[in-house]
């Protein structure tokens, strides 16, 4: 059996999770072995018939009271006696926030560990051989888990497309679990600010990341975004220096965009950022590093300094436009 | 007040990776060094909240080879108050559990208030080092923390934690516990040329542990290149401002944006 998490707030999907499922359904395929669903909930949780309309053995409920809002000790509890009484080869979840913060100490209370932030897997003699990304996404590492079962497995946003889960028909059953002291008070989540550019709606970004080296510089980008028309982005150490606001954040702690073209200008592509741009139509990257993972994803590149090519940008694009 | 920071020595940022002859890590040799990024943060939030609460130390704890020792002297001259240098030459080949366990093993008897890391490592990113840590502890932990509420900072601690998207979440964690911070919480401080002479004199603790076996560890098998997803059309040939007039030209006859 394969147990795949499904995320969400109070039974609302984190569509990850379809992602998870197609990960579940995939693997299972490959290792001959059924999938559950498994949603922690503190009621007969609504989001459980949905699930159920997708190709899984069944939907499993672990409800108990303190499951209604998210927290990693009851979360562990509920997950920790989910997988004593059903006795998984694996554990499947999407790589989310959340996911991160309680799959780790599930994993450590049974002995094991996680793979985590994995981007694909085949399987080899019965297990499976994961691949992710090290060093700031410069390289790639493939990992196998030894010992025994349960094996934990996280992969990256983006993996597997939740439009490709099978759909199917799946008993729904509910598991009363356990919970013990909760040692973390939670309190509503919320945002910051209203975000005042919806950069979903851009045709064409100019993104700035670390290379553009200090906030005086910020004005070079800018000028090539007004040529083009274009809305100026940034990745997330720019914002968090204050030298561009929080909402023009692109990546998994920003927004999500998929503008015709995405210029990034100075960006190395940590995994962090690519998840909010990769969807872009053309990708174009200036960076000195020839190496740095943005190329990996761009469609046209130049290998070199952009103080250099960026101001010849500009008087191009003015000459072009007459 | 004593709070622990693990700091961990990885590869600069900026360097160029060698894959290494066994083609199960980088080629370490001549690679430049430093402190993990979000680790420099947990520092510089320990330091802050033992100010705020005004007693109380900092200890740094580091796990890995001897050449860690500068990742040690740059927290002590930045105000660390002493130092566990958890001595394992060949850090590199253990996983995610033997980290933590080792580490739970040398800090156990320190029964420290609070334990901050960074939210992950720059090098294999595992990013549950802290988790299996607090687990191994006993202790509660919060991931990705993005601000310390030090005016709350009693028998709890109140802090913010980043959830997806631009979404964040205030949680009350009563202490000991576990923090795991994200890069850019605050400005991290320089050392200062007084810092610099007082670490000399600060205590660095070296612990040679018994690293023990794993079954379930996770195994690195091979490093590679990352397996491209497109092909990249390289324009200008290393002239950025030759591939800048390409580029353009590009703009507006295929992509025709211009
Ligand atoms: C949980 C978590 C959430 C995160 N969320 C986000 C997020 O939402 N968004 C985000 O962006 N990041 C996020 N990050 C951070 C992410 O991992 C990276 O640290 C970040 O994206 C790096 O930003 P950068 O590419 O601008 O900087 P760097 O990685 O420092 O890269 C700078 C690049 O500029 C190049 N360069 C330098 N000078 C020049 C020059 N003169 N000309 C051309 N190129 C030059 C360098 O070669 C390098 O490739 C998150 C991290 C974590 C762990």
């Amino acid at each position: 059996m394969i147990l795949v998490f499904i995320e969400h707030k109070d039974c609302v999907l984190n569509k990850t999770s379809l992602e998870a499922i197609v990960a579940a359904q995939s693997i299972g395929k490959d290792l001959g072995l059924k999938v559950a669903a498994v949603l922690p909930c503190d009621k007969d949780c609504a989001l459980a018939q949905e699930i159920a309309g997708y190709s899984l053995e069944k939907v499993i409920v672990a409800k108990n009271e303190k499951l209604g809002t998210y927290t990693p000790d009851g979360y562990a509890d509920a997950w920790e006696q989910v997988i004593r009484a059903t006795n998984p080869q694996y554990v499947v979840m999407s790589h989310t926030y959340q996911v991160r913060d309680f799959a780790p100490k599930v994993a450590a209370r049974l002995g094991r560990e996680v793979v985590g932030d994995c981007i694909r897997y085949k399987a080899e003699g019965g297990k499976l051989v994961l691949s992710r990304r090290i060093f700031l996404g410069k390289l790639d590492a493939d990992v196998t888990i030894g010992g025994d079962a349960p094996y934990f497995v996280t992969f990256q946003s983006g993996a597997f497309r939740g439009e490709n889960a099978e759909n199917g028909t799946a008993a729904v059953e509910t598991m009363n679990v356990m919970v013990g002291d909760i040692r973390m008070t939670p309190e509503a989540p919320f945002q910051e600010a209203k975000a005042t550019v919806d950069l979903t709606k851009s045709e064409i970004i100019v993104a700035v990341g670390r290379g553009i080296k200090s906030q005086e510089n910020i004005a070079l980008a800018q000028q090539l975004a007004d040529v083009l028309g274009a809305d100026l982005a940034a990745s997330r150490p720019i914002c968090d220096s204050e030298w561009l606001p929080i909402d023009r954040q692109i990546g998994s702690s920003g927004q999500t965009v998929a503008p015709k073209v995405y210029i990034a200008l100075g960006i190395s592509g940590a995994i962090q950022h690519i998840v909010g741009m990769k969807n872009a139509g053309t990708i174009v990257a200036i960076n000195k590093d020839s190496e740095a993972p943005i190329f990996d994803i761009a469609d046209y590149g130049i290998v070199g300094d952009l103080f250099d090519a960026v101001p010849v940008m500009v008087e191009e694009i003015k000459k072009a436009k007459g | 007040m004593k709070i622990i920071v693990l700091m961990k020595q990885v590869a600069n940022k900026d360097a160029v990776l060698r894959i290494g002859g066994d083609e199960k890590w980088i080629n370490e040799a001549d690679i430049s060094q430093q402190t993990n990024e979000s680790d420099g943060y947990a520092l510089e939030e320990a330091l802050r909240t033992v100010e705020a609460k005004g007693e109380g130390e900092v200890v740094v704890c580091t796990l890995g080879p001897q050449t860690a020792k500068t990742v040690i002297k740059d927290a002590l001259a930045r105000g660390a108050n002493r130092a566990i240098h958890i001595v394992v030459e060949d850090s590199k080949t253990l996983s995610a559990y033997q980290i933590a366990k080792t580490i739970a093993d040398a800090i156990r008897d320190e029964n420290a208030d609070l334990v901050f890391t960074g939210l992950q490592s720059d090098d294999a990113s595992y990013g549950q080092t802290g988790v299996i840590l607090a687990e191994l502890l006993g202790i509660p932990h919060a991931t990705i923390v993005i601000e310390v509420d030090r005016a709350s900072l009693g028998d709890t601690l109140r802090v913010k934690r980043e959830l997806e998207s631009g979404w964040y979440q205030w949680f009350t964690y009563k202490l000991p516990s576990l923090l795991t911070i994200q890069s850019g919480i605050s400005q991290i401080r320089y050392a200062s040329l007084k810092g610099i002479m007082a670490a000399k004199s600060k205590e660095i603790r070296e612990v040679t542990p018994s690293v023990e076996a794993f079954a379930s560890a996770a195994k690195i098998e091979k490093v590679y290149m990352p397996l491209k997803t497109k092909q990249t059309q390289i324009l200008g040939n290393g002239d950025a401002k030759a591939g800048a007039v390409e580029l353009v030209e590009r703009l507006r006859t295929e992509v025709r944006v211009i």
